[in-house]
């Protein structure tokens, strides 16, 4: 098993706990042939419990995403079993292509071709907006 | 090149320039009837909305222009499959200028990220209509002479009524504007309008039940219609859209410069009693509708 044992990979730490899964689907770690594990419920220091990703691969991050997901999210960069980076996402001004909007009367809604796009309309509380119909992600 | 999609997209200097650009139509509309000789407009209605394509229309006609377009789905590209954003870059080709209505929310934003030439939101849904707010905030400035210092009341479809919601985050960046918001419980304004416009701008405003109680108040009176399709349930859209009806003799206590508007087309919500009293203005605010239309036409057509 990789954990505690990437050579090469990358280890994402600080997921707000509950939210693992769904960065999993959202990063596509599903199409991955490499090993992939997801802990639960981690105890965390700060914030009681936490969510980690390990991929054992050094892959492409989308850090809107993170960002979006949560800032506080910590991505470290394992090379030969060391942790060569650490960086931090940041909150994203707009997200491309990956929340969904879920307004039934969005122009979004009837043409699928149409990238959904999120735009960050209150810093203070994280809100972000579908560009088209300003409807609120969840 | 820009486009007009939501009524924040303009700053609050660039609402008062189109302001006293149709001021100024209004008083010398022959300097302006070659303005955008050999420009069209292309009317892209993807549902009917016959006073507000007439509009646009005829302040394009007025300005020496020209107009193409179609007036519902059926008879349009959109009926064989057609996306909007192809559409968008087709009709760039043929015209200078477009006005969009949709029933999808967001659809004239996708025609004004593919389009080569400025895109006004005709009305998307019940989402956004900002020639609407801006026919508003005419009428407003021509029937007080001001935008600031006032009482603005809204009655009726508060929750449902995007001409209300525009109008409200439109006045609440003047000077002392406090809104009263008279609804029953049902049609209230929506959270996120006191949270992201009301709270957020920090205006005054206070909400009931009662037209007769708020009316010595008011400055201003803006009715709106109940519309059916809002409803889930017809039972629901009957029993509320006779609500608030407004007669001669809740008038009574009403100041004598109150200005009443109205988006129009009206249902029943004013009575026709009501026409005749120089207090009403919703047929003046027709006519300014179309005077801010040629203001925001030669704005975005960068005419002078
Ligand atoms: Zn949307």
């Amino acid at each position: 098993m990789i954990i505690g044992t990437i050579v090469d990979g990358i280890v994402i730490d600080h997921i707000p706990a509950g939210r693992g899964m769904e960065l999993y689907g959202y990063l596509g770690l599903d199409k991955l042939s490499c090993e992939v594990a997801l802990i639960k419920n981690a105890p965390s220091g700060k914030r009681g419990k936490k969510d980690i990703l390990k991929i054992n691969e050094v892959i492409d991050l989308n850090f809107d995403l993170l960002g979006y997901i949560d800032p506080h999210i910590t991505v470290n960069i394992i090379r030969g079993g060391e942790r060569v980076e650490k960086r931090h996402p940041v909150l994203p001004e707009e997200i491309h292509g990956v929340i969904k909007c879920k307004n039934p009367r969005c122009i979004t809604a009837v043409e699928q071709e149409i990238e959904h796009i999120f735009r960050l309309t209150d810093r203070e509380n994280r809100v972000y907006r579908c560009v088209y119909c300003d409807t609120r992600a969840k | 090149m820009r486009s007009l999609i939501d009524i924040a997209d303009l700053s609050v200097s660039e609402i008062d320039e189109l302001i006293a650009k149709a001021e100024d139509i209004i008083a010398d509309p022959d300097k302006y009837a070659e303005k955008c000789k050999r420009k069209k407009l292309a009317t892209l209605f993807y549902e009917p909305s016959t006073r507000t394509r007439l509009s646009f229309e005829s302040a394009m006609l007025e300005l020496g222009g020209q107009v193409i377009g179609f007036s519902e789905a059926q008879s349009s590209s959109a009926s064989k499959g057609e996306s909007v954003a192809d559409t968008a870059r087709v009709i760039s080709c043929f015209a200078d200028i477009i006005a969009m209505r949709h029933p999808m929310e967001g659809a004239p934003r996708v025609a004004a990220m593919n389009a080569s030439i400025p895109v006004i939101n005709a009305g998307d849904g019940g989402h956004n209509h900002p020639t609407q707010t801006l026919t508003d905030l005419l009428t407003i400035k021509r029937e007080k002479g001001r935008l600031d210092h006032m009482t603005v009341g809204c009655c009726g479809d508060l929750k449902f009524g995007r001409t209300v919601h525009s109008l409200v985050a439109a006045m609440s960046r003047y000077e002392d504007v406090d809104f009263v918001l008279i609804s029953p419980e049902e049609l209230r304004v929506p959270e996120h309008v006191r949270t992201d416009i009301l709270n957020a701008s920090g205006v005054r405003y206070r909400e009931t039940e009662s037209l007769s109680e708020a009316m010595e108040s008011l400055d201003v009176l803006y009715m709106t219609r109940v519309q059916r399709e809002r409803f889930i349930s017809e039972a629901d859209y009957v029993r509320l859209k006779d609500t608030y009806i407004l007669t001669p003799d809740k008038l009574e206590t009403a100041k004598p410069d109150l200005s009443i508007l109205h988006p129009l087309p009206r249902v029943n919500e004013i009575s026709v009693a009501i026409d005749s009293d120089p207090r009403a203005c919703y047929f003046r605010q027709v006519l300014n509708g179309k005077y801010i239309r040629m203001a925001l036409i030669m704005k975005l057509l960068e005419v002078e």
